[in-house]
């Protein structure tokens, strides 16, 4: 196996498109060093990205923020503004793993594994949030959703990065939430996960929603009718029976070790309606601390 | 494969080594630097065993590449007492029978200082949660919180 240090977004795009072998992007390693010394995986070339200029920073852009690829999880979580703005991607992504793996995991390398179970992901596609890619024919944007393409498989060519995260701008009112079941009380991988981020007129009413769903099936979900079933509402007892009715639609999970169908079905639409009432909450709070009316 | 020259500081002390590219460097401080405080519980990830603090942020050294030390600041459990004078975390595991096989306690204490520094006054579900990356199979975890707690509370105090 080599190891290189990348410089450049974009040497590391050539690096990947040159490489005939296996090879891997490394930012924190808490998923690739696991998956190469499992030994299915004999990787030719590991190209260490956490040099690349600008690729641990988070700063604000267009009312939001970009999220450098490399961020580690740690820090994100120690970033005020981020978790003012978007609590339930950062609950998400502090999610994953333990304090130590924390310390190096981050959320672009959560949603190129590829998993079903990822954490970030479902929070970050709730969040509508674009993923920045470097190839060595340039830049693109990309919606996280169109990213996963099935389980340990992304959407991205063999000689791309993922070099940032962009999380939009908020409009006033609004809130993010995360939950997920794991048998353990930490430490675990989900079995069931929904994301909820939704918007709030002045009179409470959901104006704006995205309800996305992890570990229910090959990709994560985003669940249009989900959405609408509690648009225009203010999550009274039929919107929220709704929302989970349409939750339960859209999943087609696995059955294993960690779960039935059956049961993910089912705790899929009990973590969207309890998600929807985080979120709603802290729309209302978002709302009183800029003392909007 | 080609050797990789790593210049890192450990503890405090500049530090030069050679490892496989592909080498943790839980490997590289057991088996090259004789720093065996770290253990390797199950190279995983999962039992905290191997823990440091690399660039002041607690890690698993097994989820990191040898490589990957190159410049940064690295602390072990080797680190932890000033010369003979014990941290208070290591005096409070003693007299409080905090350990059993010791397999887990110098990642423990290693995790347990960098809570320590970031929360100086945490609430024992603070602990465990902090710990939970920490595996015993021992002591059943109630008296190494217990530990943390009256080192914490020495630290606040003194």
């Amino acid at each position: 196996m080599r190891y290189m240090t990348a410089q450049s977004a974009k040497a590391a795009a050539m690096a990947l498109a040159e490489e005939p072998g296996k090879s891997r992007v490394l930012a924190g390693g808490t998923d690739l060093l696991v998956q190469m010394k499992a030994g299915n995986l004999a990787v030719d070339l590991v190209i260490d990205i956490k040099q690349i200029p600008g690729i641990r920073d988070i700063t604000a852009e267009a009312g939001g923020f970009r999220i450098g690829a490399a961020v580690a999880n740690s820090e994100l979580r120690e970033h005020a503004g981020v978790c003012k703005m978007w609590p339930g991607v950062v609950e998400a992504a502090g999610l994953i793993g333990s304090t130590q793996v924390q310390g190096r995991c981050t959320m672009a390398g959560n949603l190129c594994n590829g998993s079903p179970a990822g954490d970030a992901v479902p929070a970050l596609v709730a969040a509508d949030a674009q993923v920045r890619i470097e190839g060595p024919d340039g830049v693109r944007n990309v919606a996280v959703l169109d990213i996963p393409a099935g389980p340990g498989k992304t959407t991205l060519t063999k000689a791309e990065i993922v070099t940032s995260i962009l999380l939009p701008a908020r409009p006033a009112r609004s809130g993010d939430a995360y939950l997920r079941f794991i048998p353990r009380t930490e430490m675990d991988i989900a079995v069931a996960s929904a994301a909820v981020s939704l918007t709030l007129d002045a009179a409470g009413a959901v104006t704006a929603a995205r309800v996305s769903l992890g570990a229910v099936a090959p990709k994560v979900l985003l669940v249009d009718a989900a959405a609408k079933a509690i648009i225009g509402t203010k999550l009274d007892d039929a919107a929220l029976a709704a929302l989970a009715m349409a939750c339960e639609a859209a999943c087609n999970p696995i059955d294993d070790k960690r779960g039935t169908i059956a049961f993910r079905t089912s705790t899929a639409g009990v973590l969207a309606r309890r998600a929807a009432k985080i979120a709603y909450d802290r729309a209302q709070s978002a709302a009183n601390d800029k003392g909007a009316k | 494969m080609k050797s990789l020259h790593v210049s890192t500081t450990i503890n405090g002390d500049p530090v030069e080594f050679i490892c496989d590219p592909d080498e943790p460097l839980l490997d590289v401080l057991r088996n090259r630097l004789h720093l065996t405080g770290a253990k390797e519980g199950c190279g995983t990830g999962d039992c905290g065993a191997c823990s440091i603090t690399l660039n002041g942020r607690l890690v698993c050294s097994c989820l990191v590449l040898g490589a990957e030390a190159q410049g940064a600041e690295i602390s072990t459990i080797e680190g932890m007492a000033d010369g003979e004078q014990l941290h208070p975390l290591q005096r409070a595991f003693i007299d409080g029978a905090a350990f059993q096989c010791g397999v887990c306690t110098p990642g423990i204490l290693v995790a347990a200082k960098a809570l320590l520094e970031k929360n100086a006054s945490p609430s024992d579900e603070e602990v465990r949660y902090w710990l939970a990356g920490n595996l015993c199979r021992c002591t059943g975890y109630d008296k190494i919180i217990a530990a943390v707690q009256v080192a914490a509370a020495e630290m606040r105090g003194a």
